[in-house]
């Protein structure tokens, strides 16, 4: 009977942690979207999505969302386009051309680059990376868009390679092989035959780096200059959307129309990457089979 | 033939280039804060208190903290994590229902960490009355680890041969008995190497902790889990960013007790994983 009755408890605990994690997503989703109606209700959608000044503390205050979104963007794009070709260079290298005693020490080299704190590279782009490229292309200051995306390049390459790996090591070993009975070198096969099987792999290894890349805080926020402008160029100041609440929120007054709208930059993100994981999972799936 | 043979030496050059740009990087970051900062690693820094606006001294209420959050977030999120696994494993059925949490995995795996900052501030801090505490950033930490503990948990968990189950529903065990004697004792390995895993992401992270819990100065040791702590991650991100004319050498030392604490930690998962590779009977 006792014996009944505590399997009952756990296997309704169970069920319960199952429920626990939707319950997460939901309320996750529900307090960014109650607190950025609070704004709305007091500032205009259109105005916050397609404002062009992001200036909180002026008066009146205005809440432009374009220049954090734009930051976002061309870290995020100069940050995929270094580290695409490279990480997937290196996990073909890894795959298919490496020696066996090789292949190991690349990938516990990759666990470790995955491993390092983001704040601890942030604080490398401050004492190095940034004064270095200030001088190397004459620069007004080294902390722009630009030491940014190498950052993030570099702290994305682990999810792209491991990723991209997985996918190009489970296309089936008949392929290969049918490839070789035609007379194939192992570069044809590699490009031909393996490369185009994996690609719904790599497709989901490159969105998973964006989500990654989009929603990174402490590196942006510490070496991208911290200027909530529209930026010309990669090499300007600029600030993400992600480096805007963590920069901003300590500052706000709970309640304030800029507490709320930080909330709402909390959204646009939320949404944006769901829809980028969303693809990444059915680009994965369809890997897959 | 052979034009085919040049070019695929050409193009198997480029890979390794290609990987060599990668590794000589991870290499030199490696490097660069150990040798600026293995000098200033003292008994004293690791032992003390930070001294004159953190100029002078230690960090030891900043380890203390983050040893103190990571236990805090495991407490939390491998009951969680390992249950919601087993769920998803040994008693899903192929619904909705189960579609939905599994899609909530991806979904929590991909939210950035500062929106999980915000999050846990409104539910932890505000809502919950928690206060900037301990308990609040353990909570956002926990949640924040949840889609690993569960990715690995379920690997694991399938892992383990289907006829493990089959026999031991045979012999007239119940669910829950067979899950608890056939198949755990057989995935913990796996669990733990992701815990860890895990737990050494959060040990690393500074978003989420910002408005949480994370103290800028606070030079003594928390007293309850209502108490605000220093943390390693973000005592970096204090001392390079907020402090004028900080010693560079004790942010670097700061920089590498952090990676070293990280590393430590993740050492632990891959000798499990060896070890009990070695062990593993089919």
């Amino acid at each position: 009977m006792f014996r009944r009755i505590s399997e009952k408890i756990i296997e309704s605990c169970i069920r319960l942690s199952g429920l626990l994690v939707i319950i997460f997503v939901f309320l996750i989703f529900l307090f960014l979207l109650k607190d950025s109606l609070s704004l709305f209700g007091q500032y205009a959608v259109g105005e916050f999505l397609f404002g062009r000044n992001w200036l909180p503390i002026s008066e009146p205050p205005k809440f432009g969302i374009i220049p954090l979104l734009l930051g976002s963007i061309y870290v995020t794009v100069g940050a995929i386009v270094i580290c695409v070709p490279f990480g997937v260079a290196a996990a073909m290298f890894i795959a298919e051309v490496a020696p066996h005693y090789l292949k190991h020490i690349l990938k516990s080299l990759v666990e470790i680059l995955a491993s390092i704190p983001s704040v601890v590279l942030g604080f490398i782009g401050i004492v190095w990376l940034g004064p270095f490229l200030r001088n190397a292309l004459n620069l007004n200051t080294g902390m722009c868009g630009l030491t940014g995306s190498l950052l993030l390049a570099f702290m994305a390459l682990p999810t792209i390679i491991t990723i991209s790996e997985d996918a190009l090591v489970s296309v089936p070993r008949t392929y290969k092989e049918a490839a070789f009975g035609l007379g194939a070198t192992h570069w044809q096969t590699l490009w031909r035959i393996i490369l185009p099987s994996a690609s719904s792999g790599i497709i989901a290894a490159v969105m998973l780096g964006i989500g990654r890349v989009i929603g990174e805080t402490m590196v942006v926020m510490m070496v991208t200059g911290n200027a909530p402008v529209i930026p010309k160029s990669i090499l300007e100041p600029l600030r993400t959307l992600t480096a805007t609440i963590a920069g901003e929120m300590g500052e706000t007054v709970g309640g304030s129309e800029h507490y709320f709208a930080l909330f709402a930059v909390g959204l646009v993100l939320f949404i944006i990457t769901f829809m980028i994981n969303f693809v990444a999972d059915v680009c994965m799936r369809r890997s897959k089979k | 033939m052979n034009a085919a043979r040049i070019r695929q030496k050409i193009a198997f050059f480029v890979l390794a280039v290609a990987t060599l740009l990668i590794v000589i990087p991870i290499l030199l970051t490696i490097f660069y804060i150990v040798k600026n900062g293995i000098s200033a690693v003292t008994w004293a820094f690791i032992t003390q208190s930070p001294r004159n606006g953190m100029k002078e001294g230690g960090i030891f209420p900043a380890i203390v903290g983050t040893i103190v959050l990571v236990i805090g977030t495991m407490l939390f999120s491998l009951p969680v994590g390992v249950l919601s696994a087993i769920y998803l494993v040994e008693y899903a059925k192929d619904n909705f229902f189960t579609r939905l949490i599994k899609l909530s995995v991806v979904n929590l795996s991909g939210i950035p960490s500062i929106v999980y900052g915000l999050f846990g501030f409104t539910l932890f801090v505000l809502l919950m009355g928690f206060g900037t505490s301990i308990l609040a950033g353990s909570l956002t930490l926990a949640i924040m680890s949840l889609p690993v503990i569960i990715t690995a948990t379920k690997e694991a968990l399938e892992s383990v041969p289907f006829s493990f189950r089959e026999i031991s529903f045979s012999l007239g065990a119940t669910r829950w008995q067979t899950i608890r004697y056939c198949v755990l004792p057989y995935a913990i390995p796996g669990i733990l190497t992701g815990t860890v895993l895990s737990l050494s992401r959060a040990a690393g992270e500074t978003a989420p902790i910002l408005f949480t819990v994370a103290a800028f100065y606070l030079p003594r040791l928390p007293r309850s889990v209502f108490d605000q702590v220093m943390a390693l991650p973000y005592h970096l991100y204090v001392i390079s960013t907020q402090v004028p004319n900080m010693p560079m050498e004790l942010s670097f030392a700061t920089g590498f007790v952090l990676i070293a604490l990280v590393f430590i930690m993740n050492l632990v998962s891959i000798i499990l994983r060896a070890h009990y590779r070695k062990k593993k009977l089919w």
